[in-house]
């Protein structure tokens, strides 16, 4: 007979389990400075690497001297494309089926292009000899415009078989990569012909970039008395790193460890493979010194991983009465130099064809025709899954401009138009199953919870002081309800260079009843050590605080295809789950053994396994463990552990609903966030703390986005906002507050109902930022206007409305 | 190369007498040559705070101090705040109110938010929000990192009332 206190409750609140605002573990080490960065690595006998890079955005290469550098006392190398052909490595294959220089071979393609790489005992040498090299340039006409590089004669890629085929189809024009297409062209485009309104509009969403605190680098070090090659960088997905690693050097994949340590944000940046890495892993060979590479911040806005640049030309029809009746769009894509995108292989334009958005549209057609210009090549996924921040700003400018053609509410169009929570699942115009949700009970809480009615007469009666003359401010409201598709995904459908995008978690638990899992995902600050721990607290009445979780180390994680998408939690999490119910399975034949009983006759209760019908007979998890590995059973193997592999059945569809109140003052463009509301439903909640964290960061993203940030060109192909004084990154001064909400709606195919939701309110955010910025001018004839809306460019607009007298 | 200058650098306490070329940033010194791998560069143009340290009673972005002036400093960095067995109000606060994500910011943060207050012991969130400006964060939207500084606040405060 057991003792039956603690009581249930208290049994669950010790677990740390799912549901818990518990503290993250990760945080000892960092407020005391003891975080494991890749440039915190220190290696005897390191030697650093640095990059000459391009001035010209498109130019010839006809010579280079190296010989000054390599005089330069502490200098040990200097590579070039000449150097790295023998290898095959001058250029290396892209994530999205193309090619990309390592290093500059006849001629250079953005500004900032790797053109050599120099190797010497400091960095501060090796920035000196970068200095040294002398490259002879012979400039190109430029191209940074993707609808003047469809009609241009220049070529940009020479090495590319005219007229022949590209990864993803036939190429029209030497500049051109692909023609993606979803939905019906001609059903679609019969519907608009003939719809009672029409409403058209381009929307641009503007090229910017991820930007993470940490940069990308790695430290390279062949060990080439026992054949090895270890690698620590940046990497969001290691597993992955180490096939293509392995791919391309030829070195046998069990003599490459990848190594993710500490990542200081990643955002996108990390997923891509960059000449940096391969430059390393050559250097290190060649000089049997382990070498480092960390980019500067220049560097890394200059080359490493755009994001966006689509140019969105949309038709959306409806009814008089506001049912929307078809969506067409047309994407021209930027996808600069060479086609890096960050995209599943069969998606070129990634999941942009949720662009049917939370609307129940019966008709619709997406194509996107990539291109090629003189900028840097990425296009990666920049906090969202796959381009569906631009598919969410689409379709929630366009829902704004219909309305205006309407004369309708934005609000109540929305709401006529959401997909009924009795038509999940729920197949699009496009393509895909929405696997759950109620739009219409999470937007009918947002709008009574910001006193929509209030705001909109509030709106109304300051209109009217403006135009007496008695202000200079106008209030917007910004709204937006978006669907997210994210935890790529289905192995059948998702692959990155052919590896299905499944994840794994790997379980140990230890004799006296404490656990190690291995994942094959890396957080890059989204607390998984803390959170993963709390699903399987859950799964297998083991206390999150008795759980390590540990992921990055291709040598002992299971293989997985890492973090991006807000991929961890519907996967890997999955995983997770899964195993944890293996070891349940496992745990309860033990407990059976134990108590005497037939396997069937104890059930799992929240910590222990009990007799049915009799709770106080029990052996609490701790014991079976200790019993694993202590005890002969019959016809049960010693031991406790499990594995497994998750391929989803389906993605997951998140969803919100947010609200944005500024203030903007017609004469200067400022603006002021009076009020931001976040409702989140991402199904399942695991730590309602980490959920909020995620929420306010992903929201202050957008708000840097939609409000600022860019990486621009001039017409030379220069890149105008290399630097953090350029780039917008929002300080705790300008950036809002934030109030947050949910409701939960589990995803019905998820092992414990989650979604995902680290990228929501980043996808959500900028339609709602910017829709408050068209809203406070549309009363005087505002249809759209292009991100980002800096003052300058508001004041721009409402100049060009006539609000300057 | 440029002959090299002996400093004197106290860190964290200790002091230190080193050789530095004269363009040699503090930032290097200290996570090079002193191991104190605290402070992280983040943009190397004084905009991230990434590398705040505290020197001579001041918050400095160390990535554009050289070494050479900081000669006969008194510098804190991240290190020197708290022990594992007794953390710095601050850097309880941060973990209590999930006031950092990836970690990488919250060195610099920390480190400048004690010595802002130093200067300000019962700040506004206004003061705070301006205090805090000149370091960045990716991660976190600042809300949680504004709620962990005022709540450390008010611990270092009625831990000083009560010492009274």
């Amino acid at each position: 007979m057991n003792d039956l206190t603690p009581d249930r409750d208290e049994r669950t609140a010790k677990l740390k389990g799912i549901g818990c605002a518990r503290k993250r573990v990760e945080d000892a080490r960092f407020t005391q400075g003891k975080g494991n960065y890749v440039d915190d690595l220190k290696l005897p006998g390191m030697l650093f690497g640095d990059f000459v890079r391009s001035p010209y955005a498109h130019a010839r290469v006809t010579a280079i001297d190296t010989s000054a550098a390599m005089a330069l006392d502490g200098v040990v190398a200097v590579l070039t494309a000449a150097d790295l052909a023998p290898l095959g490595l001058h250029w290396m294959p892209t994530l999205a089926g193309d090619k990309q220089m390592v290093l500059a071979d006849g001629k250079v393609l953005f500004q900032g292009q790797e053109v050599a790489f120099v190797v010497a005992h400091d960095r501060y040498v090796a920035a000196d000899a970068v200095e040294l090299v002398e490259v002879e340039y012979e400039e190109l006409p430029v191209l940074t415009d993707p609808f003047k590089a469809m009609q241009s004669d220049v070529v940009l890629r020479e090495d590319l078989t005219p007229g022949a085929d590209g990864a993803h189809g036939p190429r029209r024009h030497p500049n051109h990569i692909f023609l993606w297409e979803a939905g019906d062209k001609a059903a679609t485009e019969q519907v608009i012909a003939s719809a009672d309104v029409v409403a058209e509009e381009m929307i641009h969403y503007h090229r910017t970039h991820p930007c993470p605190l940490e940069t990308c680098g790695c430290v390279a070090s062949m060990d080439k008395v026992n054949g090895k090659l270890t690698v620590w960088g940046t990497f969001q997905a290691p597993h992955a790193v180490r096939t293509v690693a392995s791919l391309i050097s030829g070195i046998e994949e069990h003599n490459i460890r990848i190594i993710s340590p500490d990542i200081g944000g990643g955002f996108g940046n990390k997923v891509g493979v960059y000449p940096g890495y391969v430059c390393s892993i050559v250097a290190s060979i060649v000089t049997g010194a382990p070498v480092k590479w960390v980019e500067d911040r220049m560097e890394n806005l200059m080359a490493t991983a755009f994001a966006r640049d689509y140019w969105m030309k949309g038709r959306i029809s409806a009814t008089r009465d506001g049912k929307i009746t078809g969506l067409w769009c047309h994407v021209t894509a930027d996808h600069g130099a060479f086609d890096a995108c960050a995209d599943p292989t069969k998606f070129p334009a990634g999941f942009f064809h949720i662009c049917t958005g939370s609307y129940d549209i019966p008709v619709a057609y997406v194509g996107v025709d990539g291109v090629y210009t003189n900028k840097a090549p990425g296009g990666v996924a920049y906090r969202c899954s796959f381009r569906v921040t631009e598919a969410a700003y689409f379709i929630e400018r366009m829902i704004e401009i219909l309305a205006i053609e309407l004369n309708m509410d934005a609000a109540d169009l929305r709401r006529i138009n959401f997909i009924r929570a009795d038509q999940f699942p729920y197949p699009s115009a496009l393509g895909w199953e929405y696997d759950s949700g109620d739009y219409h009970t999470a937007w009918d809480k947002a709008l009574k919870a910001v006193d929509y009615a209030g705001l909109r007469a509030e709106q109304a009666t300051r209109l009217a002081a403006f135009k007496r003359g008695e202000t200079r401010k106008l209030i917007g409201i910004g709204l937006t309800h978006f669907t997210e598709i994210v935890g790529a995904g289905p192995v059948k459908n998702c692959d990155i260079l052919g590896l299905g995008m499944f994840d794994s978690c790997e379980i140990r638990i230890h004799p006296t009843g404490s656990a190690i899992a291995r994942l094959g995902t890396i957080s890059q600050g989204q607390g998984h050590a803390t959170t993963f721990a709390q699903i399987l607290a859950s799964e297998i009445g083991i206390p999150a605080d008795k759980i390590t979780i540990e992921e990055g180390d291709t040598d002992t994680a299971p293989y997985g295809l890492g973090t991006y998408g807000s991929r961890s939690t519907p996967v890997a999490g999955a995983a997770t789950a899964m195993a944890g119910r293996k070891i349940r399975a496992k745990a309860q034949m033990i407990a059976a053994y134990l108590l005497e009983v037939h396997d069937d006759d104890v059930e799992f209760d929240i910590d222990r396994f009990a007799v049915k019908g009799a709770p106080e007979r029990f052996k609490t998890m701790a014991e079976i463990a200790f019993a694993a590995y202590h005890q002969a059973i019959p016809g049960i193997e010693p031991g406790l552990e499990a594995v497994s592999y998750y391929d989803p059945p389906n993605m997951t569809y998140p969803f919100g609903a947010y609200i944005c109140v500024m203030e903007i003052d017609v004469d200067t463009g400022e603006t002021q966030i009076r009020q931001f509301y976040a409702l989140d439903d991402c199904g399942t909640r695991i730590n309602p703390m980490v959920i909020e964290g995620q929420v306010h960061g992903g929201l202050t993203e957008a708000y840097a986005i939609a409000m600022g940030q860019e990486i621009a060109y001039d017409e030379m192909g220069n890149m105008k906002t290399a630097t953090l004084m350029d780039f917008f990154l929002p300080t705790a001064w300008e950036t809002p507050h934030y109030t947050t909400d949910w409701t939960e709606t589990p995803s019905p195919h998820h092992p414990i109902g989650a979604k995902g939701v680290g990228e929501s309110p980043n996808v959500g955010g900028v339609p709602a930022f910017s829709n408050a910025v068209h809203d406070a001018l549309r009363p005087f004839g505002l249809r759209h206007t292009h991100m980002p809306h800096d003052h300058w460019r508001i004041w721009k607009a409402a100049h060009e409305l006539g609000l300057h007298g | 190369m440029t002959q090299k200058m002996q400093i004197t650098l106290t860190v964290n306490g200790t002091r230190h007498e080193l050789l530095a070329e004269p363009r040699e940033l503090l930032i290097h010194v200290l996570r090079e040559r002193l191991n104190l791998t605290g402070p992280h560069i983040g943009c190397e143009t004084s905009h991230c705070g990434a590398c705040t340290v505290t020197m001579g009673g001041r918050s400095v972005k160390s990535c554009t101090v050289f070494a050479a002036q900081a000669d006969g400093a008194e510098i804190t960095t991240i290190e020197g705040l708290g022990t594992p067995d007794a953390l710095h109000p601050l850097q309880e606060a941060f973990r209590e109110h999930h006031g950092l994500q990836c970690g990488f910011c919250t060195p610099g943060m920390i480190t400048r938010a004690a010595q802002l207050l130093k200067e300000n012991p019962d700040p506004t969130e206004a003061e705070v929000r301006f205090g805090m400006a000149g370091n960045l964060c990716r991660c976190t939207g600042y809300q949680n990192i504004v709620k962990a500084v005022l709540a450390a606040a008010a611990t270092i405060n009625s831990a000083k009332e009560a010492a009274e």
